[in-house]
């Protein structure tokens, strides 16, 4: 039976697409059969930063319909044979995703892949709901502003009573925190809601911080998720996220930014 | 065989005791409305109900003149799992009835005289339709109902209660996780939050006036008991992160650090 993960934060623009895509490209890295599901039906981002535009035959909505099989609608990913993805429709709108649709297409992806990341849409809409509904982990994407921790916190409401894991009263879903574009200058000038800041409200497992980095929209822009370029900060703190989250202990980074990196060199405690 | 130690072997013997059984008041008297009901009760606490033992009250429905097949309702009540012990309340016809499914008749209480047990209750029951639970577009973690029925339960949640998420508790509520930020606990009695309450606690909301909330760190958006409230700019912001209790004195919320 594959984990279902469900990349999730009510607000938009906080990195759920980009996160989406690099720890199924992450996990898919490390020898397990990953697939991605684009639930943003109408407004398709994944097959972009995954770079597949170009192959998208069928989608989402064609399985659900009938209209095609998933073989037929899962496209393979060029950098990596493990991972698969599954584009949204942009000829329709979210009311095309039905709960019995969604449960059927992960049912079936469940026979044959260890991992289906489900990437969400904005919003605690239908799109959303469905997106989490059958999630067994959920990766909730935090800015470090006051706006998205509401939202999250929000979302997280939604997790655990929404769910069909709330709804047949199994163990909850497994609730992670991602704090992206994290920008330790500006936690430190006080711009910034810290870390610290964040756990306050929303307590939660956190899984990695993710720094601000330019890396992240030249990889979206050429196609390529992140975590495939090893030297950006981005990348590696997706590589410890998805590290962390297959059991492996790691410790944080970029939580003191620049300066940390100094003190790293001169043998402070890390 | 026996365990008695003197020689004469005691057989049996009779005693006096009471016991507890929960007390079921119809207020309707169609099976079926009262069949789905009754599953869903259990369904929030199937421990609770399972094998009970069960006390069947009709005195609500004899003062409104409404018939009840007694051996229809003993049916279902088996059926789901419980097993009718006495009946109450009834009349005459409803009495030979019930002896005849060899369900004996209590008649030590009468009609207009219920006991506080069976009062409490009766309340219980009769408030359910004013619970807000059924306007709140989540499912709310702990319904009232999940409490048994002959005494009011105190409601335990261990999780968080997150924002937008609804609890109501008919008796005492403690909580052992944080209350976010729009999120919104309700309690008859009163509210313990043995963490950081940032949402809305409101206690004492069937108007029992000397219900309390009690909290670790009180940052809450509104607090109030049985009606009076204090909004977030009204609460003292030096009360933060420190254990504190509220309470109502003439009116008044009293916002008291323990020491």
């Amino acid at each position: 039976m594959a984990r279902v993960i469900v990349v999730t934060s009510g607000k938009g623009g906080v990195g759920k697409t980009t996160t989406s895509a690099a720890i199924a490209m992450g996990l898919a890295k490390k020898g397990h059969k990953t697939a991605v599901i684009d639930f943003d039906v109408g407004l398709r981002n994944l097959d972009l930063i995954m770079g597949c535009e170009r192959r998208v035959v069928y989608d989402f909505i064609n399985v659900i319909n009938g209209e095609a099989s998933i073989s037929q609608a899962l496209i393979r990913d060029k950098n990596c044979n493990m991972l698969y993805i599954l584009p949204a429709s942009q000829t329709r709108d979210k009311d095309a995703l039905t709960k019995e649709g969604v449960g059927k297409v992960l049912e079936e992806l469940s026979q044959d892949f260890k991992y289906i990341v489900c990437d969400s849409p904005a919003g605690i809409e239908r799109g959303a709901n469905l997106a989490l509904y059958f999630a067994d982990d959920a990766f909730v994407v935090t800015n470090p502003e006051i706006s998205s921790v509401r939202d999250s916190e929000r979302m997280l409401g939604l997790l655990s009573s929404k769910s069909r894991r709330a709804e047949r009263n199994e163990e909850p879903i497994k609730e992670y925190l991602l704090l992206s574009r994290y920008d330790a200058d500006r936690v430190h000038s006080g711009e910034m809601l810290g870390l610290e800041d964040v756990q306050d409200i929303l307590s939660l497992h956190l899984l990695g911080i993710i720094p601000e980095s330019k890396s992240v929209l030249t990889a979206s822009n050429a196609g390529i998720p992140v975590i495939l370029d090893e030297k950006s900060e981005a990348g590696q703190a997706y590589a410890d996220v998805v590290a962390r989250y297959l059991g492996e202990e790691r410790p944080h980074r970029f939580i003191d930014g620049k300066k940390g990196f100094f003190r790293k060199l001169f043998g402070g405690k890390s | 065989m026996s365990t008695n130690p003197t020689n004469t072997t005691t057989i049996l013997e009779f005693k006096s005791s009471t016991f507890f059984a929960p007390i079921l008041i119809l207020f309707k008297n169609d099976i079926a409305t009262i069949e789905l009901s009754l599953q869903e009760k259990i369904r929030l606490a199937p421990d609770f109900f399972k094998n009970s033992p069960l006390m069947i009250d009709v005195s609500e429905l004899n003062k409104l003149n409404h018939e009840i097949d007694i051996a229809g309702i003993t049916t279902v009540l088996r059926k789901i799992g419980l097993f009718p012990i006495g009946l109450r309340g009834g009349n005459d016809q409803q009495n030979n009835q019930a002896r005849a499914l060899f369900i004996p008749i209590d008649t030590a209480r009468t009609n207009d005289s219920p006991m506080s047990l069976g009062k409490t209750q009766e309340e219980e029951i009769a408030t359910q339709p004013a619970q807000p639970k059924e306007e709140t577009t989540e499912a709310p973690i702990a319904p009232a109902a999940s409490s048994p029925p002959s005494t009011v339960a105190t409601t335990l949640i261990t999780h968080p209660v997150r924002s937008g998420q609804r609890v109501y508790a008919s008796g005492d509520l403690i909580i052992l996780s944080q209350v976010s930020a729009g999120a919104e606990i309700m309690a008859e009695g009163n509210i313990h939050v043995y963490n950081t309450l940032r949402g809305r606690a409101l206690a004492g909301v069937q108007g029992k006036k000397d219900a309390r909330i009690f909290c670790f760190d009180l940052q809450a958006e509104l607090i109030s008991i049985a009606g009076d409230y204090k909004t977030s700019e009204d609460i003292n912001k030096q009360n933060q992160k420190k254990p504190v209790q509220v309470f109502l004195q003439d009116h008044a919320l009293i916002i008291q650090e323990i020491a």
